[in-house]
């Protein structure tokens, strides 16, 4: 048996580098499978899966026991909750605040939300805001090293409220058009989100209130995102530390609540929550009003008495509201949502972006390739995780993006320019499951090539390089990513 | 081995008795048919067949439905308690046609595509109150929302809005309209016919509305997958897959072990299971949640067989995977086929009404009936991964352990 080892370079791109004439550092290393074209992105954990539920399926190589726990997660990450009281107790506890009824309500088929349509001209949104989070705080930090709570509306913004509580208000939301061209003269359209509130229920906000916009993303392989060794990670900033050029992506460290310690910042677009288990509470308890072993008070602020008034869920011996076992049942569902494999990887036209993609450094960014070690709670995800060979494209590190991006808000270590670099795998899916291309922190670009036109500060140069690549090449660049 | 074919003998003899069983029991009762393998057997073959099988299934599965979209609309002229008698009663005849059809799903084909209606056609569970109004709630749902216009796009538009359990079309949104909550422990839910009679249901005119456009919907969307599979169009999907060679075959094995494992054992029998609550019963309201487990169990045996039997009762049968596994493997194929007919009898063997057959503890019948049903679906995903692998295909979503 070959031991699986971590590769700290990209080299699976040196066969589609080649072909254009170039050549990266580093050579064959042993692995757990050959795999040159990261075909099975998710190891052998990678489901072969397209369509409407392509983001839906458990890993490949679950046990039986574990597939059986896989879908009664599901079961509860799909099922709306209710208000308190109801006749069911296993679902209720809704609220009093809320943005979202279930999980699935903004990853919708385990997929990516979309911004809302637009009303009218004055910003109003169709239906109100679900799958786009807006988050709030003021300068300064709480006792974790956190962003400070908005003092009246908390950290994050919940446009919908349970019968007799008030919701927070209204998120509204208006595009301002920023143009440009590539080199060869296309011109290009981009469109910036302005957001506002409106009908705000519980008076003004602070003046120095900071705003962040954040779209759910889709959720597969974040158990073997989980699972990349920190050391991995803590190497790819070392690496990039030491090399020429503008990128120098450093890691976030975060305040974990499940495990009650700083941890490495993996998920959220600024890599400002360590494990799913934090990630589910807090959305549990933030987008749903849900509360759970780790968080287990309401987001109410002194300012919202009648949210403080409302009536709870709470049950059984853990008072609240959703219990441990059926948490960990979600979370052990999310860790084990398998990334599909890539459609067409052979394609001449994918191969030539592929090499693309590294030679305007896309790859130092979002590095395709690890070898993944184990999740930090064994019993909140799969031993099938382990050891696999995955191609997520990140690492896992913040970056400055330019101004153009900045949300201005700070978010544990990350700055008001810095982002995380998201993982690429699935992107090509999002239109399959979720109907739309939208990506981004806030789903502001319409498709890959938006994105990319986007990237700005430490990206610059490689997004320049984009700028000056003619149409064939473009159109090969966004056809490998949407190949992952 | 001797144990396995009276077993399958058992099977037959069994489904012969049931009125909608759609195979003749021949196939079942004599797996050693499979030793023989058909003549020239190919990938090609197997996926024509497959075509034809399917286009025969949702051909039958549409001219259901509009035989229940005319109950619909003769129950909405007049709503009376045989007018809704009879509308139920043409929805549970579509369902055993429907269902079989589910074995057609998950791999991305015309039920699931990008544009797929599936999530239209069959969402659920569904939280009733987004649709209409439930016990303790008067003015829930879109039907007493009378701002809201009834069409069929605006059904389709709030389908699955801000949340997967917001369902407002599909079978088990008319299901809810003809049935009701199911208040009861003993029998389905009792609606009453006056909901849609002006005077006596509040908004009745627009649960009336509701009921006819989103029976409308469901036939244009059982009507578009129709057309994907009908034979000799020039650009459709069928035409496409029938020439799609091996990449068809996985298709096809993709839905049977992806509807084995993870739909029929996971979401729709051991979620149930878990929790002992009805409101994860897939045809809660009507209490059909035991046949939607045979019917898909058998949609699997179909297509494994190659073999259809028709609402005409005339059969539809042709070269079938169980004839490409056997050319490579025959006792695999064996395994195979007394595995799938296995479930099929299992399921059969689930007592109505389901959301009874759940409770109670590890003893209870009820409970280990449908604990059977999942353990022989287990197997048989497993054996389906074999019988893909022995016949060259890997990529799947199940990997063998």
């Amino acid at each position: 048996m070959r031991a699986p080892q971590a590769t700290r370079r990209p080299h699976y791109l040196w066969a589609a580098a080649a072909s254009i004439g170039m050549l990266t550092l580093g050579g064959p290393v042993a692995a757990p499978q050959p795999d040159p074209l990261g075909e099975k992105t998710g190891g052998e954990a990678t489901v072969f899966a397209t369509g409407r539920n392509a983001f839906s399926f458990p890993a490949a190589n679950l046990t039986d026991e574990e597939r059986t726990r896989f879908v009664i997660g599901n079961s509860f990450f799909r099922r709306n909750w209710v208000e308190a009281p109801a006749s069911t107790k296993a679902r209720d506890g809704l609220g009093p605040h809320f943005i979202a009824r279930s999980c699935g309500g903004c990853h919708v088929q385990d997929g990516r939300g979309e911004p809302p349509e637009i009303f009218n001209r004055l910003g109003e949104t169709k239906d109100p805001t679900v799958a786009l989070l807006i988050r709030l705080s003021i300068p300064g930090t709480d006792a974790h090293g956190g962003p400070k709570h908005e003092p009246v509306y908390g950290d994050q913004f919940n446009n919908a409220a349970v019968q007799g509580v008030k919701p927070e208000g209204r998120v509204t939301l208006r595009y301002d058009t920023i143009k440009g061209q590539f080199a060869d003269g296309t011109p290009y359209a981009l469109h910036k989100p302005v957001y506002g509130f409106a009908d705000l229920g519980y008076g003004p906000m602070h003046p120095e209130v900071m705003v962040s916009p954040r779209i759910a993303p889709q959720i597969i392989g974040v158990g073997l995102l989980e699972a990349i060794a920190e050391e991995d990670i803590l190497a790819n900033a070392a690496d990039q530390a030491k090399a020429p050029g503008p990128i120098k992506g450093v890691p976030n460290r975060v305040w974990d609540a499940p495990s009650g310690t700083m941890m490495l910042g993996r998920f959220g677009w600024k890599g400002n929550v360590a494990t799913i288990a934090h990630q589910t509470g807090g959305a549990f308890q933030g987008d749903m009003g849900i509360t759970s072993k780790h968080f287990p008070r309401e987001t109410c602020t002194p300012t919202q008495k009648d949210c403080l008034a409302a009536p709870s869920g709470k049950s059984g011996a853990d008072g609240v509201e959703i219990d441990d076992k059926t948490f960990n049942d979600v979370v052990f569902y999310q860790a084990t949502l398998a990334p599909p494999a890539r459609r067409t990887p052979k394609d001449p036209q994918v191969l030539r972006g592929q090499a693309l993609f590294a030679q305007a450094q896309c790859a130092t960014c979002h590095r395709p390739s690890y070898v993944t070690k184990a999740g930090p709670f064994p019993a909140l995800t799969s031993q099938a995780l382990n050891g696999q060979r995955i191609h997520p494209y990140t690492d896992m590190l913040l970056h400055d993006m330019g101004e153009r991006l900045a949300d201005g808000r700070p978010d544990f270590g990350a700055s008001g320019r810095q982002w995380k670099t998201p993982p690429l795998w699935g992107t090509g899916l999002i239109k399959d499951v979720n109907g739309h291309t939208r990506l981004l922190h806030d789903g502001r670009a319409r498709g890959v090539l938006e994105a990319i036109l986007w990237h700005g500060g430490e990206a610059e140069e490689a997004k320049d390089q984009v700028l000056k690549m003619k149409k064939a090449d473009r159109d090969a660049l966004v056809k490998f990513v949407e190949s992952l | 081995m001797r144990t396995n074919l009276f077993q399958a003998t058992a099977i037959g003899a069994l489904l012969a008795a049931c009125t909608l069983a759609p195979l003749a029991t021949a196939q079942v009762a004599q797996p050693a048919a499979a030793q023989q393998p058909a003549q020239g057997i190919n990938a090609n073959a197997v996926a024509a067949q497959y075509a034809a099988l399917v286009h025969a299934n949702y051909e039958d599965t549409l001219a259901a439905a509009r035989t229940l979209q005319a109950a619909v609309q003769a129950f909405t002229a007049k709503p009376s308690v045989e007018t809704l008698a009879e509308a139920r009663k043409q929805w549970l005849a579509a369902r055993e046609f429907y269902g079989q059809t589910e074995a057609f799903r998950f791999y991305g084909g015309p039920i699931d595509n990008d544009n797929g209606p599936e999530g239209r056609i069959n969402a659920w569970p569904m939280d009733e109150s987004f649709v209409d109004s439930v016990e303790g709630k008067p003015n829930a749902g879109l039907v007493n929302n009378r701002k809201f216009a009834i069409t069929k796009k605006s059904l389709a538009a709030q389908n699955e809005r801000g949340g997967e359990e917001n369902i407002a079309t599909g079978w088990h949104a008319i299901e809810f309209f003809l049935w009701g909550q199911d208040l009861s422990e003993t029998g389905p839910g009792n609606r009453n016919f006056e909901d849609f009679v002006d005077g006596k249901g509040k908004n009745a005119d627009r649960r009336r509305q509701y009921l006819n456009v989103v029976t409308e919907l469901l036939i244009d969307d059982l009507a578009s997958l129709v057309k994907a599979w009908a034979p000799d169009a020039k650009n459709n999907y069928r035409s496409k897959f029938v020439k799609g060679g091996q990449e068809s075959v996985r298709k096809i094995f993709v839905g049977l072990g992806s509807l084995s494992r993870g739909e029929l054992a996971g979401e729709r029998l051991e979620v149930a299971l878990n929790s002992q609550d009805q409101e994860d019963e897939h045809s809660c309201f009507s209490d059909n949640t035991h046949r939607d487990a045979v019917t898909n169990a058998l949609g699997i045996r179909n297509v494994w067989l190659g073999e259809y039997k028709r609402a005409d009762g005339s059969v539809v049968k042709g070269a079938s995977l169980r004839d490409l596994v056997a050319a490579k493997d025959a006792q695999l194929a064996d395994k195979t086929m007394q595995q799938i007919a296995a479930s099929v009898a299992a399921a059969e063997a689930i007592q109505a009404p389901f959301d009874r057959e759940i409770i109670g503890g590890k003893d209870a019948p009820g409970r280990q009936r449908i604990q059977k049903t999942i353990d022989s679906l287990t197997q048989q995903s497993k054996d389906l991964v074999a019988a893909a692998n022995a016949v060259g295909i890997t990529k799947l979503t199940l990997v063998q352990p």
